[in-house]
Order: C-alpha cells, then sequence, then structure tokens
C-alpha cells in the first residue's frame, strides 16, 4: 500500500482497494516483432499516468489493451480489478476510450450517434443531452458529422468516450484538434478536474508533465522510463525521441 | 528431427502403393464395360475420398486452434487443406480423363461427385488467397480457421445438394462403387489405404519444411539483432 | 434483444441517409433482366430457365450488399465503437443479418415483379403465395453465409474480390435448392398437363431448411472469433 501512496501525487485521495491498471510482464507481438514487450506498472485508483514515445513505441497499443479490445499474449493484466483476457466483460462498459478515430458514424448526426451508444450500453437518453451539453455540441447536434469541423468531432468524440461514466479513461493524444477555448470546455470532462483513473499519450511533455502522477516512456515497445513524475525532467522525455 | 517416423512413413508409402498397382494391374478383373480404362477408378475414387477426408479434418483441426490459441494446430490445419487441395486437382483431372475415356466428353455435368469437387475446389482455393490477404498473422490464423470450420462443414451438405440434384433419367457415367465384387472391392480398399499413406507423408514433410523454416527465421532473427 | 435493436436501428438509419446497398441492388437486378433478354433473345421464358435467371440474378445483387455490409462500420471505427460496450457480440451477427434480409426483402419486391414484368412467359399471380417459401428460405441462407463472409472479408486487402469468391461457392446449394424449388411455380403448364403452375416440392424447401439451420449455427458459433484481436 505504501508504494501505491508514494506513486500517487501528494493531496490525491488513494482508495483502499485494488489498483485502477495492474501490469505485470505485458506482452503483445505483432507477427515476429513485439509491439509491446515485458511492460509492468501500477497505477492506483484516481491517478493519471501519461506514456510519451515515438510512433510506434506501443502507445496506442497499450491504451487498446486496457481497453480490451486487444488481448494479451504473455504477462498478467488487470483493469479495474477484472482480469484480461478472462473477465473483459467485467471492464467493459467502465472504461472509456478516445483514439484517433472518433468511433462516430459519419452519416449520422452527433444525436443520433450519441444515443446509439447509449442504448448499446443501457443508458437513457438524457444523459446524451447532458453531454451534449456538456460539450457546448447542442446547437450543432443535428447536423451530419461529416459536415463538422476536426474540433467539433473531437468534441462529439469525447461526449462519446465519457457517456457511460467510466471509471478509467484511455486518451491517445486527446488534446490534438482542439483550440484552448475547447479545450477548457471539455477539462471538466477528461482532465485532472474529472477525477477519474486516466491513461494518456501525449507529444507534449509541457503540458501534459503537469497533470501526471506516473510518467511511462515507451520505446521500440519496451518500458524506458517508469517513475512519479515529480521525479522526471522534460530533458528525460525529450532523450526518448532520439 | 523427427525422421525416424517420417522414414518409417514413406517406406510404408511406396510399399503399400506397390502392393496397390501390383492388385490394379494384375489382380483386378477389367470391367465389362468400360473396358482396361476404368482402372482409372481405383486412382480417381481413393484420390477424392482421401481429397475430401483431408478437408474435413483441417477444419476439425481449426477447431482446435480456435479452442487452445496454439499456432501448431493452425500449421496443421493449413497443411491438412493445402494438401487436400493438390489432391483435389488430381481428382479433377483423374475425373476428367476417366469421363473422356468412357462417356467421350472431358466434363459431365450428371455426375454429381465430379460436380460436388468441382464447387469444394473452387471454395477451397480461395483458401490461401484470404490468408495472404491478411497481413497480421494472429489475425490471419483466426480468421482462415473460422474458414476452414465452415468450408468443412459445406463439404457433406454440398454432396448432399448435389446428388439430390442430379438427374435420374440419365445413369451415373462413372458408376457406383456401392456394389463391387469382391476382387475390385478388395483391390480398391488397398489402393485407398496407399492414398491415406500417401497423404498422411506428404503432409509429414510439408509439416517438417515448415517448423524448419520457421525455426530457421526465429534464429536468424535472434542472431540479427546481436 | 435491446443491443439487436439498437444495432440494427444505426445500421437502417445508415442505410436510409446514404442509400448506399438497396436501390443499387433493385437497379442491378432490373437492368440483369434486360441484359439477359438480349443475351437469349428470348421475350419470355418459363419453367427451370425462369427459375434459374431469377436465382442468378438476386444472389448477384445480394453479392452487392453483402460487400456493403461492413464497410462502413471498418472504415469509421464502428467495430471498436460496439467492442467497448458491455454487450454479447452475437449481437452484431443477429443484428447485421436482419439487416440484410431487409435489404433483400425490398431487393424481391422490385425485382420480382419486374422480372414477371419483363421476362416472364407465365402468369405469376397464382404461383407466388407458393413461391414465398423458397424465397424466404433463399434469403434465411444468404442472409446467415453472407453476413459471416462479409465479416471476414471486411478488413482484408481486395476484399471486394474475395467476398464473391467465397460466397458464391457456399451458396449453390441454396440456388439448387431454390431454383429447383421454384421451377414448376413457373411452368406454363404443370407436369400432369394441367394448365398453370406446378406444385412446391418439398423435398428442396427441406434441403434448403437444413442448410439454414446449419450455416446459421455455424456463424454464431463462430462469428465472434471474427470480432475480437
Amino acid at each position: 500500500m505504501e508504494e501505491l501512496a508514494a506513486q500517487a501525487a501528494p493531496g490525491t485521495l488513494v482508495e483502499d482497494r485494488t489498483a485502477a491498471v495492474e501490469l505485470a510482464g505485458l506482452t503483445r507481438n505483432y507477427g515476429e516483432r513485439a509491439a509491446l514487450e515485458d511492460v509492468s506498472l501500477t497505477l492506483p485508483v484516481g491517478a493519471t499516468l501519461v506514456a510519451f514515445g515515438p510512433n510506434g513505441a506501443g502507445k496506442t497499443t497499450l491504451l487498446r489493451v486496457l481497453a480490451t479490445l486487444l488481448r494479451p499474449h504473455a504477462g498478467t493484466v488487470a483493469v479495474l480489478g477484472a482480469a484480461l483476457p478472462e473477465e473483459a466483460w467485467r471492464a467493459r462498459g467502465r472504461v472509456g476510450l478516445l483514439g484517433h478515430e472518433a468511433l462516430l458514424y459519419r452519416e449520422l448526426t452527433p444525436r443520433e450517434n450519441l444515443r446509439y451508444h447509449a442504448r448499446l450500453h443501457g443508458i437513457g437518453e438524457e444523459r446524451v443531452e447532458r453531454q451534449l451539453e456538456a460539450v457546448s455540441m447542442s446547437s450543432r447536434a443535428d447536423e451530419p458529422v461529416k459536415t463538422l469541423s476536426r474540433g467539433m468531432v473531437q468534441r462529439v468524440a469525447i461526449a462519446r468516450a465519457t457517456l457511460h461514466d467510466p471509471e478509467l479513461l484511455l486518451l491517445d493524444e486527446p488534446y490534438a484538434n482542439l483550440d484552448p477555448a475547447a479545450i477548457d470546455v471539455v477539462e471538466p470532462l477528461i482532465g485532472s478536474a474529472s477525477r477519474r483513473t486516466r491513461v494518456l499519450t501525449s507529444h507534449d511533455p509541457g503540458r501534459s508533465l503537469a497533470e501526471a502522477d506516473l510518467v511511462l516512456g515507451l520505446r521500440g515497445g519496451r518500458v524506458a522510463l517508469l517513475k512519479p513524475s515529480s521525479d522526471v525532467a522534460q530533458q528525460e522525455i525529450i532523450e526518448l525521441y532520439k | 528431427m523427427r525422421s525416424p517416423s517420417l522414414r518409417a512413413l514413406s517406406i510404408s508409402t511406396v510399399a503399400a502403393f506397390c502392393v496397390a498397382l501390383s492388385l490394379v494391374f494384375f489382380y483386378a478383373p477389367i470391367e465389362a464395360e468400360e473396358g482396361f480404362l476404368q482402372k482409372i477408378f481405383y486412382l480417381h475414387v481413393p484420390l477424392a475420398i482421401v481429397s475430401l477426408s483431408g478437408f474435413v479434418i483441417g477444419g476439425l483441426l481449426a477447431i482446435a486452434h480456435l479452442r487452445t490459441r496454439d499456432q501448431r494446430w493452425d500449421l496443421r490445419s493449413y497443411v491438412a487443406i493445402h494438401m487436400s487441395l493438390i489432391f483435389g486437382a488430381a481428382v479433377l483431372l483423374t475425373g476428367s480423363i476417366w469421363a473422356r475415356a468412357s462417356w467421350g466428353h472431358w466434363w459431365v455435368w450428371n455426375e454429381p461427385t465430379l460436380v460436388s469437387f468441382l464447387i469444394i475446389f473452387l471454395l477451397y482455393a480461395t483458401y490461401q488467397p484470404l490468408r495472404f490477404a491478411i497481413e497480421d498473422p494472429e489475425r490471419q490464423a483466426r480468421y482462415a480457421s473460422v474458414f476452414a470450420i465452415t468450408a468443412g462443414a459445406f463439404v457433406p451438405l454440398n454432396f448432399m445438394a448435389v446428388r439430390l440434384s442430379a438427374s435420374y433419367v440419365h445413369p451415373r457415367v462413372l458408376g457406383s462403387s456401392s456394389n463391387l465384387p469382391g476382387p475390385m472391392m478388395l483391390t480398391f480398399l488397398v489402393s485407398l489405404g496407399a492414398m491415406a499413406l500417401l497423404f498422411a507423408t506428404l503432409c509429414s514433410y510439408e509439416l517438417a519444411a515448415k517448423r524448419t523454416r520457421i525455426l530457421l527465421k526465429a534464429r536468424s532473427r535472434i542472431l540479427g539483432f546481436q | 434483444m435491446r443491443v439487436v435493436g439498437a444495432l440494427l436501428r444505426k445500421e437502417l438509419l445508415v442505410e436510409l441517409r446514404t442509400l448506399e446497398s438497396v436501390p443499387g441492388m433493385a437497379l442491378f437486378a432490373v437492368t440483369t433482366f434486360v441484359v439477359f433478354h438480349f443475351a437469349l433473345n428470348q421475350n419470355t421464358v418459363s419453367g427451370q430457365e425462369a427459375a434459374g435467371i431469377l436465382w442468378v440474378t438476386l444472389l448477384f445483387a445480394a453479392m452487392l450488399g453483402i460487400n456493403r455490409l461492413f464497410v462502413a462500420d471498418a472504415d469509421q471505427g464502428g467495430f471498436d465503437g460496439f467492442l467497448l460496450a458491455p454487450v454479447d457480440r452475437s449481437a452484431l451477427l443477429f443484428a447485421k443479418a436482419l439487416s440484410l434480409l431487409a435489404y433483400l426483402f425490398v431487393l424481391e419486391l422490385v425485382a420480382v415483379p419486374a422480372f414477371a414484368l419483363l421476362l416472364l412467359g407465365p402468369p405469376l399471380g397464382q404461383a407466388l403465395p407458393s413461391l414465398l417459401a423458397p424465397l424466404a428460405l433463399g434469403d434465411l441462407g444468404v442472409a446467415a453465409i453472407g453476413t459471416l463472409i462479409a465479416a471476414m472479408t471486411v478488413r482484408t486487402r481486395a476484399r471486394d474480390l474475395l467476398g464473391p469468391m467465397l460466397t458464391l461457392p457456399l451458396l449453390v446449394p441454396v440456388v439448387i435448392g431454390c431454383a429447383r424449388a421454384s421451377a414448376p411455380l413457373l411452368q406454363a403448364t404443370s407436369g400432369d398437363g394441367g394448365v398453370g403452375p406446378g406444385s412446391l416440392p418439398l423435398r428442396w424447401l427441406g434441403t434448403l431448411a437444413l442448410y439454414d439451420l446449419v450455416f446459421g449455427l455455424i456463424a454464431y458459433a463462430v462469428f465472434d472469433f471474427l470480432l475480437e484481436d
């Protein structure tokens, strides 16, 4: 328990239950190559993990494994107390993924898209309206997604990812495509203010380091850096990309 | 690696073929209607039976692969189907020769076995293109297994449907094997056994060759990184 | 159940919005009938010939719909969206098969009258109720196999080519069953010399039903393996 408390930033509430994410020796192959190799870490509930690394380092693979979309090939993975892949069904529905793709049907409107996801998750339609309000998209909610700008699409995607009030947020470069005003709008949903456990990937150490409790550096699928954010200097992160 | 059993298989296959061929040429009587060329029956029908069984076995191996997630089952399934496809080409070839010899045409539609076989051959001919169209090796193996299971279930159903559809007005061109006299039955069974042994031997060779290639690739990869 | 409903609703909504599949299928069928007229150089067809032309045309038109079945999901991240939800994955199979059935239904609503108008010699009226049986059973077979193969080929290279190559051999028994079953219905005179269409051969309906059952079960059993990664 002590190590968990040490990894959380001071002031964060560490609840007395299993960690949000526990990885031990996680390996995921792509043919003969290893997309992820021997990744181990523990993330307490309510904490934020930021993953840095060059493209192809395995950040997206890591998010997709945590989202239960990819099976681990070796090692153990526990997300919100559920062991993957056997108990994936227990974690699904409590995890929200925001990837590079918005996961929205372009011919449908934001409202129709969100209603579809709400029905899949068994959530009422009032929640859809509240989410649209929260990302300031209520006025454009009835236009097909293909007519919206990238920033607007990203906002709707964020509404989708948090629609079911997930305990764990998995965010792949969430602030790309968003202007500062939009970032303020979505902060309560996906930012540190949301009080959810978060794993996000980023290429921007300046901004993300401040939000992080735990910093992960990936290179070639392996862990190159794993430290609490207070011990990490920006220079170390830049080294990862060389 | 496993050369003793491979050698034993090869030897018994050759032996079985010798026995079978001698039976075919010296023991089995010449058929009244079709003459000497009817003897191609001893090649064609065993090829067909072994090939079809191979496809179904490929489906069963695929079930094992999906249940255990062990890639070795997928390799076996692939080899079984691949070999059955090659045998299948031989079936079509020998069937065509036989049709030409006894009926005068290179292809006949009212021999349901041949027709069913053509459909199945066309289906399994897509197995390798399907595999090569998927880059991710793990997904490739998984999808191939799904295909192998579906196609394996298709084999008996297809035979049933085509046989039902065959016209009963025209007699079966290539004759039925259900009421064979004694000497012919014996020759047939021995040929069937020899063909099955040939299938097993060729599959074992191909499996061994593939395993060696995989080992070589793995070792060269390790060496390459050092 | 609720999930299948949600998926089906989304499917039909997208199709209504884009009109990608159904109009193309219907138009293809009608055009094909016209082409057949010129290719056969005949004004009318009947009996087995008519049944063959009808079923082959319906089958190829269905292929167009099958090719497009999962494309929107594969290209717009729909698989992920579904896979993240805490639902039974077979729901996707049911929903897609049901929507394919709906498309086939609309296709036949257009194609069968068009066929009767353009090519069929004997009048269709009396035979139509009996024709519904092979149509329905054939549709079920096409839906089961079509959905399975569509899911298998959508995330491969050359998916437009592989789809038909895989589906057509698998659907041969369906073509046999439907064409043989409907041949007597489309005849000018029935077998025993009377005037009007013959009766429905039950043997073929039995074969079709068996096929539908077996492949429906197989599709249900293996579908999950196509979705996971």
